[in-house]
């Protein structure tokens, strides 16, 4: 009989599809795992409410755990409370910026982004912070594109919500 | 009217208007003027997909929410007229997402606070997205009215084209009614004033004039839609329709 422990360290080491450097646990998109005699009940919640990794992060989370023999497994969608890019651990944050992702800069969606006042991320890169703005939205949902100033680099800046 | 019905009515309007628009920008797919804004489109229509879908499984009654977005007909539908007005050119599908983004926004604003707590969760979630929306729109419509002569031109055409759908997004039934009585609906009078003070600025600062004539489209609510769409419906809804065991 596996315990949960061991079950939670497994689901804890699928990688995000969009990002495979970090896992659903750095994201925070594994919020509870609850285990009965042989059923097994795992909740998750998506960064952005339309994001389209999540059928496939529910089909490998169904994969892991009949890998281990779980019969019954039943995997729920939580929006409350709303994911936020706070959840994401500093090691994560490292991860994102190796692999060329600068990582959420500030805490949440501030208001200021309504009045059009922008931040502007340091290049993953070359660090300068000398960088700009080219789309809010980028090659996925959770990611805009900017472009570095001084090495001239285009780069995703995983936004804050 | 019982109250789930009404939560059902209440929870459709929202669901709908979310669906259409997400299905209308998803035509520009490919087509963008750019490919930043080809990208930016899509994502906006992902996300109001992703907010249809969340607020059809909790309208559910039975029905999974592929079966109400693909077996419901015209008539059923209850979305605001102005998500099924066609795209045009690039300045009125602008238009077109700044009033509905800014509409959103009181709207899911207010939803926050929703004695329903599954919708007052979701309208958290979807709050932090449409802010980022609002902020796309509002930022091209400043853009191309207070830009060159032709950019004016062709917004302020689509303005004037799209002002009378405007009415629409505040007109109420007997569920809103009842959803407002309960603590569970927005305050569509409340939502009305912020909508058109934020609105009148912005335009007011992007140097377009909005149309003097208060005549208003009405009947979405009562499944009276213009001619458009059914004619998304067809094209959104014919696989589902015509294979009706397909599965992907």
């Amino acid at each position: 009989m596996v315990t949960k422990e061991f079950l939670v360290g497994l689901l804890s080491e699928i990688p995000d599809p969009e990002i495979p450097v970090i896992t659903i646990k750095d994201l925070g998109i594994l919020r509870e795992v609850e285990m009965g005699k042989d059923s097994c009940s795992v909740t998750i919640t998506p960064t952005y409410s339309g994001c389209p990794a999540m059928r496939l992060i529910e089909d490998q989370i169904r994969d892991v755990l009949s890998g281990q023999g779980i019969k019954n497994i039943q995997v729920n969608m939580s929006y409350s409370p709303a994911w936020t890019t706070d959840w994401i651990s500093d090691e994560a944050r490292e991860k994102l910026r190796k692999y060329g992702i600068a990582p959420p800069e500030h805490t949440s969606v501030d208001k200021g982004i309504l009045m059009g006042k922008s931040t502007f991320p340091a290049c993953p890169q070359c660090k300068s912070i000398n960088t700009e703005l080219i789309s809010q939205f980028g090659s996925t949902a959770c990611k805009a594109l900017y472009r570095c100033k001084d090495c001239r680099e285009p780069f995703d800046y995983f936004k804050c919500i | 009217m019982e109250t789930d019905q009404a939560l059902f009515n209440y929870l459709l309007r929202l669901a709908d208007s979310s669906l259409i628009l997400s299905q209308r920008l998803a035509e520009w797919c490919g087509h963008g003027p750019i490919l930043e804004e080809d990208i930016a489109l899509t994502n906006v229509s992902l996300d109001l997909l992703g907010h249809a879908t969340a607020l059809l499984t909790y309208a559910g009654k039975g029905k999974s929410a592929d079966d109400l977005a693909f077996l419901r007909s015209e008539r059923e539908y209850r979305n605001i007229l102005l998500a099924e007005q066609p795209n045009g050119d690039f300045a009125c599908t602008m238009l077109r997402q700044f009033l509905t983004d800014s509409w959103h926004y009181y709207l899911y604003a207010s939803l926050q606070k929703s004695k329903d707590e599954t919708l007052a969760a979701i309208s958290v979630k979807f709050l932090k997205e449409i802010t980022y929306h609002l902020r796309h729109s509002s930022g091209w419509v400043l853009r191309l009215g207070d830009g060159t002569a032709e950019s004016h031109l062709r917004i302020q055409n689509a303005l004037d084209e799209l002002w009378s759908f405007t009415g629409d997004l505040f007109d109420s039934d007997s569920a809103d009614e009842l959803m407002l009585a309960a603590g569970i609906g927005a305050d569509l009078n409340e939502i009305r004033k912020q909508w058109t003070a934020h609105v009148s600025e912005l335009l007011n600062k992007a140097t377009l004039k909005i149309p003097e004539s208060s005549f208003m489209q009405k009947g979405s609510l009562q499944g009276r839609h213009t001619e458009y769409l059914g004619y998304l419906l067809a094209e959104m809804q014919y696989l589902p329709r015509t294979y009706r065991d397909a599965k992907w």
